[in-house]
């Protein structure tokens, strides 16, 4: 139950607006927020992570995506890093706790949201409509593109028309092989959208195909925000705490949050005063720190007298479609995805499920990788035939993902494992997930058809894997928003409706999930947040 | 949930594990590659262990079960069959024995080669990608608006 603010802590001084989170919601936010010179403070529980420490500086940069690198925290088990309970997920967590948070870990696949995706209940008659449109977010999406970077081709009938800051990233053999294939079946394909710098753009280096863009980009070419948005967020006032580990919010008399406890880099537990809370914790940190501050006014948990803090959690099943050729194709040389097939992302309801994927076509591994997922898939046998074996699969491997709409499902869930606790005694989470009748059905449609592509490749050895090593889900929907407070977390524009100060920036407040990586969509997500609050800064709390 | 605690093997399960990389990953004179066994390969390996280090003591001894001894005490046929079947489980001490293994195996400058591949991180040289057949993406190019809105159109 939640503490007392004057309790005999340290206390900070009061801030105007306190963000908790660093990645990318929280950055962007933090951004937009600074030009109103408003004092603004963020408090994130990792560190700056240097360029000089990523994994493909060294020998074992393939290795350490299986340690210290991984996108699981429950793998790495890094100080900053909490534990998550998800025994009974099929799916795992990903996150990374430092500055610039998951975008320091992920492809930079940047696709946005489709404008169907924002009205799934009037066209497709399931879950429920976004409050708000595509059309609310084209602005942002475009401001967004503009600080991060994003390489791609305008013109592609799958989407409204815009265009993207940079060129594309080469097709390479890889690619090549795909499109010859695909317009074979004539099906849609079209360069995928990715924040990487095909060119050097706003002061940071164009890519030199390093080829393990995941866990960090030692060129700085992939746009993470702490090589984005903080340097000028930082630079415009925003002041940014590292190994600030937030452990809850608490509320004054009038039920208006008063600020946060925390633990600082020293371990003591403190109190920051603040007029405006922000939650950018992603879509498992932010329930979890709602249910973690519970109070006799507020019993199961802040914001939540919808009940559904940490429900509808949506992680966007992912089954991928391997196969292999003759010639030697990219491999790990470039950046992993290439193109993108969105001929089957809208509705048909003659497939037998409603909404639809992407299919995420990408180049291949490097050595240890190609040698593990073999092994662990089948493909690579041990002993005398091993070598000879792994020749035919290394650098000849086509793989395609097959990116599925998630619907929100109230069981799926967030709540807070009774036992399990972070280094600093907060209650971890824990995560109840299943994947829906609805999304096996579209999972299967996408590997028959991933199938097909490859087959039209020329692959063989093809095999699907319908929940993959390294490959865990998106964090989606726990905190959704909406006009109707009994049904919704925050209001249409990211406002909690029962705590007139705090706002939710991050995935949570997704309310369905699309069939695409979510970046870009959280970030103008938060972008468009931000600028509601810039305009109603004289009644924020009416 | 897994932990992450690090193990330190005996001297007997240091030989087993040796003895067993060697089966996974013989050296080849026809690929000129050494085998997982080869004494750097090995070093890196057990330095390397890490978060595997658990599922790896777990493996080993499964391995001596199935021996109804030690493996070390068995000749080249019979360690042989005692590793296969042990390999052929479908358990996560398993994979993270693989994982053990191969994570150095195919780091080794030695396999590099043998690969065709320069014994060197990727940065700061990176690769050389080729633009590929951009023609291709012609075939695409004026087909009709996809995306569907509550206007009605495409889909």
């Amino acid at each position: 139950m939640a503490a007392e603010a004057n309790a005999s802590r340290p206390t900070d001084e009061m801030v105007d607006v306190l963000i908790i989170g660093s990645g990318a919601s929280g950055a962007a936010v933090a951004w937009s927020l600074a030009e109103t010179r408003m004092r603004i403070h963020c408090l994130e529980q990792g560190d700056w992570v240097k360029p000089t420490d990523y994994p493909t500086n060294g020998r074992d940069w393939e290795a350490r995506r299986f340690s210290d690198a991984d996108i699981r925290p429950n793998r790495r088990g890094l100080p900053a890093d909490y534990p998550v309970n998800d025994d009974n997920s099929l799916m795992k967590v990903a996150n990374y706790n430092a500055v610039g948070g998951a975008t320091v870990h992920y492809t930079a696949h940047f696709p946005r949201m489709h404008p169907s995706d924002f009205k799934v209940k009037t066209l497709d008659g399931v879950a429920d409509d976004w409050p708000i449109d595509y059309w609310a977010l084209e602005p942002y999406f475009t401001e967004n593109d503009r600080v991060m970077g994003v390489a791609g081709l305008a013109g592609d009938p799958s989407y409204p028309p815009h265009a993207p800051t940079m060129p594309p990233v080469p097709l390479g053999k890889t690619g090549t092989r795909y499109a010859q294939a695909t317009n074979k079946l004539g099906w849609h394909w079209w360069p995928s959208e990715v924040a990487v710098n095909t060119v050097e753009y706003d002061g940071r280096a164009a890519c030199i195909n390093l080829g393990n863009c995941t866990p960090g980009c030692a060129q700085g070419a992939k746009a993470s925000v702490d090589v984005t948005y903080w340097p000028e967020a930082i630079r415009a006032g925003v002041e940014l705490r590292t190994n600030c580990r937030v452990r809850e919010i608490l509320t004054n008399a009038e039920g208006m949050a008063s600020g946060v406890i925390y633990y600082d880099p020293d371990g003591v537990e403190r109190f920051q005063p603040a007029e405006v809370v922000i939650l950018a914790a992603n879509g498992v940190g932010t329930p979890r720190l709602l249910l973690n501050s519970a109070s006799a006014r507020f019993p199961d948990g802040l914001a939540n007298s919808s009940g559904l803090v940490g429900r509808n959690l949506m992680l966007h099943p992912w089954p991928v479609v391997t196969g292999y050729v003759d010639d030697e194709m990219d491999g790990d040389r470039g950046p992993q995805t290439v193109m993108w097939g969105k001929e089957f992302y809208e509705t048909d309801r003659t497939r037998g499920f409603v909404r639809g994927y992407t299919l995420q076509y990408a180049r291949g591994t490097g050595p240890v990788n190609e040698a593990v997922s073999s092994m662990a898939a089948g493909r690579l046998p041990w002993g005398r035939n091993h070598h000879r074996t792994y020749r035919t699969l290394y650098h000849r491997r086509l793989q395609i993902g097959v990116a599925c709409e998630d619907l929100p499902e109230a069981h799926n869930r967030v709540t807070l494992d009774p036992l399990l606790q972070d280094s600093h005694g907060i209650p971890a989470p824990k995560i109840d997930y299943t994947i829906s009748e609805n999304t096996k059905a579209m999972m299967e449609h996408g590997i028959a058809r991933a199938t097909e592509i490859l087959e039209a490749a020329g692959a063989k050895d093809i095999s699907a894997s319908r929940t993959v090593l390294n490959y865990p889900g998106h964090l989606l929907g726990t905190a959704r928003m909406g006009t109707d407070p009994g049904r919704s977390v925050v209001n249409e524009w990211g406002r909690s409706h029962d705590v007139k100060n705090l706002f939710i920036v991050d995935g949570s407040i997704w309310v369905t999930s699309g069939g695409v990586n979510p970046t870009s969509t959280i970030q103008a997500l938060a972008l468009y947040i931000a600028n509601q609050m810039k305009q109603r800064l004289a009644n924020l709390f009416d | 949930m897994q932990t992450n605690l690090p193990v330190t093997l005996t001297e007997l399960e240091l030989r087993s594990f040796r003895r067993l990389a060697g089966i996974m990953v013989p050296a080849s004179a026809e690929f000129h590659v050494p085998g997982a066994d080869d004494a750097a390969i090995f070093d890196d390996i057990v330095r390397s262990l890490g978060r595997d280090g658990l599922a790896v003591r777990q493996a080993l001894a499964a391995l001596d079960e199935l021996c109804n001894g030690s493996f070390c005490d068995l000749n080249a046929g019979q360690a042989e069959a005692a590793a296969m079947t042990l390999l052929a489980r479908s358990e996560p001490m398993i994979t993270a024995l693989g994982r053990a293994v191969l994570q150095c195996y195919y780091r080794d400058d030695r396999v590099f080669r043998a690969l065709g591949r320069e014994a060197r991180p990727p940065f700061p040289l990176g690769h050389e990608l080729e633009q590929g057949d951009w023609s291709l993406l012609d075939a695409q190019c004026g087909r009709p608006r996809m995306w569907r809105d509550l206007d009605g159109y495409g889909g």
